[in-house]
């Protein structure tokens, strides 16, 4: 195609004026092929970026890697680098309880208010709660963090662990070992608050993927819109829902500032949402740069990113491989 | 004439635009009408107030009424689901449900609990099939997907889930437009057959379906209807210039 095109404007331009527009139309292709390239290579610098970052991470860490070997230090259980005992059960169990507590808080309310704004809202109010969703997406994760410590944390102590301790304290994931609302659960409050943006609006994407042919062959049978929602809509956007849910499982996972601000920094293996944890992201932030005399201290922080970031590598490309097979079927 | 549905004054805006100018009309009871007229002319937007699907556009407003069997639908305490279970649809397109061909019928009878046990939905499953004249295509293939079907017997398949929910009324959006000429002789088949039963109602564009089909004729224009009566008097003596007009073919 840019071969013909500018053979054939500089034909009528030679008829209508008697002039050879060859070298400038020769140029302009060479300029569409350039920019062509340059476009490709930006493009293709994030790809590059992720290689680049996974495999320097690895060699960094691999001097502790080969001394302990993966399964000593994904498994250990005692944090002591002093004696040098670094075992990183405590932090990868700790990010999973709060991402866990924070999904499972964020994600019924993320599809009814999904549900909402894709079935029911008129556009007027749809046009109103979709920006504002954005903007709650917007809000500076350490902001989220001084909510949380401010209102989130004595909250949880104050009222949430005495009724949790009178009524649930009998199951071990709801018992109040600690005096303090440095937990797990508030930092899983703060996390579905943070995520929930993110996942309602791929929710919502989702739910316009389903086209309306089929609410109104439903309707038309005379079904409510909830039996058409439950009955048809539901079932055909099942993989699609799961696929959000695992993005913003994989956001939660790499959320760092706020959650460190309110989860407690202990490091040791979580029992119930009232016990303070030590996620990855947080243990990673809050020593990287400092006590680097300790040898192997460097090489385990950093291996301990590799293992992060593999996760949510891991989750991110299962939930785009979903959902790009879903918008295909649109 | 016994009438089915009766409209009167109706008016039909679409945001400020009025799409519908003061509508009189009745459908006979237990004959095929088809309405008719160009593009834009308002024929499937009357057809929808019929099962009050025009308000699933957003930004719709409405005056008058739509009485099926002396009922205004619109009032404000008729159940709009009861309303499209009396009044069926056939749309454009044939739209399967994504689940079995056997479920796209039942689903209807499960929304409405119109059935005691399996056996009875059994019974009404294949009994639909066969009126819509599909069930010796399908009987051996009842719990496979609806959207293997072709585009022919997907249209039977809506035609049989509409009527299992027992309507007294068929509205037809162009229903065979999407078809291919022997599927669409195969539905207009149908339709005929089944007119002893159904008040039908078809919008079409092609003036040939209209006399295949119609008993009673509604032309429409720019909103308006020109002239609705029987289909022998309107095709052989249609008394406004219009309407001769577009059976001539001027536009």
């Amino acid at each position: 195609m840019s071969q013909e095109n500018p053979t054939f404007s500089n034909q009528t331009n030679k008829q209508a004026e008697g002039r050879a527009f060859r070298p400038s139309a020769t140029l302009r292709a060479r300029q569409d092929q350039a920019a062509q390239r340059a476009f490709f290579i930006f493009s293709l610098l994030p790809v590059l970026l992720i290689l680049f970052v996974t495999v320097a991470l690895f060699f960094r860490s691999w001097p502790i890697i080969s001394e302990y070997g993966l399964s000593d230090l994904l498994f250990g259980e005692v944090w002591k680098p002093n004696n040098g005992q670094f075992g990183f059960w405590p932090f990868i169990l700790g990010t999973f309880w709060v991402t866990a507590v924070g999904v499972i808080l964020a994600v019924p309310a993320c599809l009814l208010a999904s549900i909402y704004l894709a079935e029911y809202a008129h556009n007027r109010t749809r046009s109103i709660a979709k920006p504002v969703l954005d903007l709650l997406a917007a809000i500076p994760p350490v902001v989220y963090g001084v909510w949380g410590l401010v209102a989130i944390v004595p909250f949880v102590d104050d009222k949430l662990a005495p009724l949790s301790d009178r009524w649930l304290g009998s199951f071990s994931i709801f018992s109040v070992n600690q005096p303090t609302g440095f937990n797990v659960l508030s930092a899983g409050i703060v996390l579905a608050v943070m995520v929930a943006p993110l996942i309602i609006s791929v929710m919502y994407e989702i739910f316009s993927t389903v086209p309306n042919d089929l609410r109104h062959a439903s309707l038309a049978v005379g079904a409510t819109q909830w039996q058409t929602i439950r009955n048809i809509i539901l079932p055909q956007v099942a993989p699609g829902i799961l696929a959000a849910v695992v993005l913003g499982a994989s956001r939660a996972l790499g959320e760092t500032i706020a959650v460190l601000m309110v989860v407690g920094n202990i490091p040791q293996i979580p029992t119930s949402i009232f016990d303070s944890a030590y996620p990855l992201p947080a243990l990673i932030a809050n020593n990287y740069g400092e006590m680097m005399s300790i040898p192997l201290y460097d090489a385990a922080l950093l291996s301990a990113a590799l293992v992060l970031l593999v996760v949510i590598l891991i989750f991110n490309i299962l939930s785009i491989i979903v959902l790009q097979r879903m918008t295909r079927k649109k | 004439m016994d009438s089915h549905i009766q409209v009167k004054n109706l008016n039909v805006y679409y945001g400020k635009q009025q799409a519908l100018k003061n509508i009189n009309i009745e459908i006979p009871k237990n004959q095929i009408t088809t309405i008719m007229g160009p593009s834009g002319c308002g024929k499937t937007t009357l057809l929808k107030t019929f099962n009050r699907f025009f308000e699933l556009t957003e930004d719709t407003s409405l005056t008058g009424e739509v009485l099926v069997d002396g009922k205004n639908i619109y009032d404000k305490d008729v159940d709009v689901t009861e309303v499209r279970k009396v009044v069926g649809l056939l749309a454009q397109r044939p739209s399967p449900l994504p689940m079995s061909i056997y479920e796209n019928i039942a689903y209807g009878m499960h929304i409405h609990k119109m059935k005691k046990d399996r056996s009875e939905y059994k019974a009404a499953v294949r009994h639909y099939l066969e009126i819509a004249g599909l069930w010796d295509e399908v009987q051996k293939r009842l719990h496979d997907p609806a959207t293997s079907l072709s585009i022919g017997q997907q249209q039977r398949l809506c035609l049989a889930r509409g009527l299992a929910v027992e309507p007294e009324i068929i509205l037809g959006d162009e229903p065979t437009s999407a078809l291919d000429p022997i599927s669409s002789q195969n539905i207009e088949s149908r339709l005929i057959e089944l007119k002893q039963q159904y008040t039908t109602v078809i919008v079409t564009h092609t003036l040939r379906q209209a006399k295949r089909l119609a008993d009673y004729v509604i032309y429409m224009y720019l909103g308006e209807v020109i002239e609705a009566g029987p289909a022998k008097e309107v095709f052989s003596n249609p008394k406004h210039e219009r309407t001769r007009q577009y059976l001539e073919g001027q536009f």
